[in-house]
């Protein structure tokens, strides 16, 4: 189990649909109009899975911290 | 006395206009709308039904009233929500706030990511390509609606989803309930609704005898059978059957209402048929341009007291936000009445904003891109058949758009 996540959103790909922000509101904000992660690493919780998998443009990766292992998206 | 309760005391509450502000006409958004824009960005509205609302038209407060953690959409189903349906809705996403929300629309959101989409672009080709190659084998006169605006997101959320085609004229009927205002009695709009639950409560049991079957309503059931706790019975079929209707009366409206600006716009037409390319930023402009909604529906309740362009809205106050008034404010997009398909910058809302942004999003995209590409390219010469005076609009409906385009080419 790791200990530590590390957020990645791509701006590139963010359409600004808010909808991490308003899933996660703790971990993501608008910033211009993108997407943000509050912090980059952030302790594991489910409702930044809960962001990662609604974001219709897959925009938001969530990897270990430790070993870099992709943990969200889903397939 | 606190300090928000002083602030409230001393805002001003203007009267209540009736809403939507005019009859629909065509395309056309109502000049209100950049009236109060300059003016009055946060006006008190009387719609058909229900209580007494805030209408937000800036875009930035629309933005903040959609997307903003302090409003919500779950507070409705205590209320008599303002809407231009005598019926209101209880159940489903559109009433909830996450997390309850975020646990449906992840199980969905995931079918409709752009990645998965893309992959269903040579098929939704395939199925245009083929209604065009039958309406043109039919000759003209002959109706896009019927022939190509209609059949084609159908079929392709009839396969996504894993419902017949075969089926299409039944449920085809069935769906105008979603959407419709005053266009169908209440008792028949009742009787429609269960006629549709009970349909997909069909397939459902279907899914269960064969659990293999690879679709979107395979996997739907999978999640509910898997763990009860991630979806009801009711949610799973109003879930499945509220993405076959929102699949008919969106995007089957607006391929029509695209063809139709962009048959007034012949200019921007020509420069699209001459490079395809533009479809992608042609259709975002299309989305931002046209005002689909006859109003703004679906208000969100604030959760506390919050400020939003000037006025201080008051915990358990409903605010509307109106996505056509946002998508022509002119601070964000630069001469916004006019068409623009070359446009740069346009973060419309044409989708809405914030968690309830259309889970469809996606797929609409492509198959209006898709729809557009198609129409332009193989069909040059794609004029309206009749006098713009004869064409029917719908009405009584959520949605403006034409009930028939009669077209030659």
């Amino acid at each position: 189990m790791s200990t530590a996540w590390r957020i990645g959103v791509d701006t590139s790909r963010c359409i600004g649909t808010s909808i991490c922000a308003g899933t996660a509101p703790e971990h993501f904000r608008l910033v211009g109009g993108l997407s943000a992660p509050l912090a980059d690493v952030v302790a594991p919780a489910d409702v930044i899975l809960d962001a990662a998998d609604s974001c219709p443009v897959e925009a938001i990766t969530v990897h270990d911290a430790s070993d870099d292992r992709l943990i969200a998206p889903q397939e | 006395m606190t300090e928000s309760a002083q602030t409230t005391e001393s805002r001003s509450v203007p009267p209540a206009r009736p809403y939507p502000f005019s009859v629909p006409d065509r395309l056309v958004v109502d000049p209100t709308y950049g009236e109060l824009r300059e003016n009055e960005p946060m006006t008190r509205v009387k719609l058909p039904y229900g209580e007494e609302a805030w209408l937000a038209t800036r875009y930035e407060d629309v933005r903040t009233v959609l997307g903003d953690v302090r409003f919500g959409r779950a507070p409705a189903v205590q209320r008599d929500e303002p809407r231009l349906t005598p019926r209101q809705q209880y159940s489903g996403m559109l009433t909830m706030d996450p997390p309850d929300h975020t646990r449906l629309r992840r199980l969905v959101a995931k079918a409709f990511t752009a990645r998965r989409v893309e992959a269903l672009r040579p098929r939704t080709q395939e199925i245009a390509d083929g209604l065009v190659d039958n309406m043109v084998r039919l000759g003209p006169p002959a109706d896009l609606v019927e022939h190509v605006a209609t059949p084609l997101p159908i079929q392709v959320i009839c396969e996504l989803l894993g419902v017949p085609y075969a089926d299409r004229d039944r449920f085809h009927i069935w769906s105008e309930a979603i959407v419709s205002t005053t266009s169908l009695p209440m008792e028949t709009i009742q009787e429609y609704l269960n006629n549709l639950w009970g349909y997909i409560g069909a397939l459902v049991a279907e899914r269960r005898r064969e659990p293999g079957i690879d679709d979107l309503l395979g996997a739907l059931v999978r999640a509910r059978d898997e763990n009860q706790d991630r979806l009801s019975e009711t949610e799973l079929v109003e879930l499945a059957g509220g993405l076959l209707a929102a699949g008919h009366e969106t995007t089957v409206t607006q391929i029509p209402n695209f063809v139709y600006v962009l048959l007034h716009n012949p200019d921007q037409l020509a420069r699209l048929r001459t490079d395809p390319s533009l479809v992608p930023a042609a259709v975002e402009e299309l989305l931002r341009y046209v005002p689909l909604g006859v109003g703004s529906s679906f208000a969100r309740y604030a959760k506390e007291d919050v400020e939003v362009g000037g006025v201080l809205v008051r915990a358990g106050e409903p605010v509307l936000g109106s996505l056509s008034s946002a998508n022509r404010d002119g601070t964000v997009f630069a001469d916004p009445d006019r068409l623009d398909l070359e446009r740069e910058q346009n973060p419309h809302m044409g989708f809405g904003h914030g968690v309830h942004h259309c889970v469809g999003a996606q797929l609409a995209r492509m198959e209006l891109q898709v729809a557009v590409a198609t129409l332009v390219t193989r069909l040059p010469g794609l004029r309206l058949a009749v006098p713009e005076a004869e064409l029917q609009w719908k009405r009584g409906m959520l949605v403006r758009g034409l009930l028939g385009m009669p077209v030659a080419w």
